[in-house]
């Protein structure tokens, strides 16, 4: 079994703030948008080094996405920025028109997604967003696992000419995926090889997913756990050699169970290998107040929660 | 100094187009078009400074965005006879696998469109993010937008309007077609307006009438004046004030014509009040 190290706890957006960062000292078209959430989603660096590239638009996420998709005309490549919430939910439409239809390089760059908002509640903790994204044709979407693989897919994504929608978190988590890592949009990477389940994990979820590696493997199970950082495309290739070798699978997501991770998962092994499933995943309904912590547990979106799935699935087999 | 003679033959011909394409498919918006038909004509003919083959990124030109892409007619008869495509491709508006969309839209590739519009309320903040990317690529060009009156109902705008002034986007020129018409009624019946210049200048624009919406004479040089008016530290609004369905009697003044496409008889009536000039597509 392979071992993971947490080098030290960091938040995802930091990682979006320091890749952003390095892409302006790199690539002059960068430029970044931002509605009223600088420091938020860590943009104060960008901002400080290329205030003539970023641009402060205020609480009004409609005209950001119009004017990003704009700019993308001039050969600028926009990464937006704000909460996971204000940049799909608020703005479905502008996105479904003036990005995806439209075909322009815009990257949305969404923090504060799922639960692990925490205190803040149900208002800002959207748990529909892969779900929005992945329904537009075109767009790329993306759930980072952790500050290194953020700052990685941040870089990676200036170089893709397309729409883009990347999703990351607010709180500090273990920080295990390697700094220099070679962040392929659309190619899933296995962290642990198993033959009795497969478990696939995307975002906060994929520590988690490792932790409950570690406790299945002391009872002799072993599991294939597999990080889908990319969520459309989805790496079949990846998903389906797993399945077709463990014969079952566990989906974790922090996401409802509706339009995320899993059913992209369902719909792949339905049409091509069927096999048992189980869902980790909020169960259709909004969160709540509360520490990420708490959260996490109460929704059922923790290590221990996958290690009670995947023992519902071998079950199944 | 523009050859009025020949625009005039022009935007006949345009309203032709467009009374010919939403008739042969049954749908479409003719009133808003044929509204804004001399507008078109001015703005592709005497007021842009554009380049004869399409380059979606606009460099070194001025480039245009059509926030209400119903009116969609008469945008694609002045591109079609502005030599982006063949007119003759006119013939296939709203057809199944045609580059012209019931709405604009970049996803079949049509040249000289840059954005697809149809979902309303969303060119003006397009526009802004050309301007600044033109701004940012020192290229000195101006960015037009054209946007409904009806269409500033929609929230978005003010989101726009707002940024635009307080970032002094003054490479901009938005022209609001001042018709007084949408689908249900009047806008004043259906949500009114209040005052569109009092509002435009609140936020900060520079703002120029032109009483006259359907007179070249008119609009060819209140469009020069605002061209004039860019670079002063404020975006430019041009408040056009035109008639729905001008040029074909029975569809002025009245909100009746905004969607609805002509049968064939009305056709002949509204084709024999405009003789064909330049020739049919």
């Amino acid at each position: 079994m392979k071992k993971y190290t947490d080098s030290g706890k960091k938040d995802t957006r930091s990682g979006f703030g320091d890749g952003l960062t390095e892409l302006g000292k790199k690539n002059k078209d960068v430029v970044a948008l931002c509605a009223d959430l600088t420091g938020s989603l860590k943009m104060d660096d960008f901002k400080k080094n290329h205030p003539e590239r970023f641009f402060q638009v205020g609480i009004a996420e409609a005209n950001m996405i119009g004017m990003a998709a704009g700019m993308t005309i001039g050969g600028k490549i926009p990464f937006t920025g704000t909460f996971a919430n204000f940049s799909t939910g608020r703005v479905y439409d502008q996105i479904r028109q003036s990005v995806a239809y439209s075909g322009k390089n815009v990257k949305i760059c969404a923090s504060h997604a799922g639960l692990t908002l925490g205190e803040d509640g149900a208002t800002h903790q959207i748990l529909e967003d892969i779900g929005l994204m992945k329904m537009l044709p075109g767009m790329t979407v993306i759930n980072t696992c952790d500050y290194n693989q953020t700052k990685a897919a941040t870089i990676a994504i200036a170089d893709y000419e397309g729409p883009v929608y990347l999703r990351f978190g607010r709180p500090k988590v273990a920080n295990f995926t390697p700094e220099d890592q070679n962040f392929q949009i659309g190619k899933a990477v296995q962290l642990q090889e198993g033959t009795d389940v497969t478990i696939i994990a995307t975002g906060h979820l994929v520590w988690e997913a490792l932790q409950a590696a570690e406790t299945l493997n002391e009872k002799g199970i072993k599991a294939d756990v597999i990080n889908i950082h990319t969520i459309k495309p989805l790496d079949d290739d990846a998903i389906l050699k797993s399945v077709k070798k463990t014969g079952c699978v566990v989906t974790a997501e922090e996401h409802n169970f509706l339009g995320g991770l899993g059913e992209s998962v369902a719909r792949l092994l339905s049409t091509q290998h069927p096999a048992p499933q189980e869902f980790i995943a909020t169960q259709d309904t909004f969160g709540e107040s509360g520490t990420p912590e708490q959260l996490m547990e109460k929704y059922g979106l923790n290590a221990s929660a996958i290690v009670n799935a995947v023992n519902r699935v071998i079950a199944r087999k | 100094m523009a050859d009025y003679k020949a625009l005039e033959d022009l935007v006949i011909q345009v309203r032709r187009d467009i009374l010919r394409q939403v008739h042969k498919v049954n749908s479409g918006h003719p009133g808003g078009s044929l509204g804004c038909a001399e507008f078109f004509v001015a703005l592709y003919n005497e007021i842009m400074e554009r380049k004869d083959s399409f380059a979606m990124d606009g460099k070194d030109e001025d480039i245009f965005f059509l926030s209400n892409g119903h009116i969609s007619p008469v945008f694609y008869s002045v591109l079609a006879r502005s030599g982006y495509f063949p007119v003759e491709e006119l013939n296939t508006f709203r057809l199944l696998n045609s580059r012209l969309q019931g709405h604009p839209t970049t996803h079949e590739g049509l040249p000289g469109v840059r954005i697809a519009s149809g979902s309303l309320g969303q060119g003006i903040s397009a526009a802004i993010g050309a301007a600044l990317a033109k701004k940012l690529n020192n290229d000195n060009h101006i960015v037009y937008a054209l946007c409904g009156d009806g269409e500033l109902q929609e929230g978005q705008n003010w989101e726009a309007i707002m940024y635009a002034a307080g970032n002094s986007v003054d490479n901009l020129i938005v022209t609001v077609d001042l018709n007084g018409q949408q689908i249900d009624g009047s806008t004043d019946n259906v949500l009114p307006l209040g005052n569109v210049r009092a509002k435009f200048e609140a936020f900060g624009w520079d703002v120029l009438d032109i009483k006259e919406g359907n007179d070249l004479k008119a609009i060819i040089p209140g469009m020069q004046k605002a061209k004039e008016r860019t670079g002063n530290g404020k975006p430019v609004c041009v408040l056009l004030h035109t008639v729905m369905g001008n040029g074909v009697d029975f569809m002025m003044h009245t909100h009746d014509w905004h969607g609805k496409a002509p049968n064939d008889e009305q056709l002949e009536n509204a084709l024999s009040q405009n003789p064909v000039t330049l020739g049919d597509y």
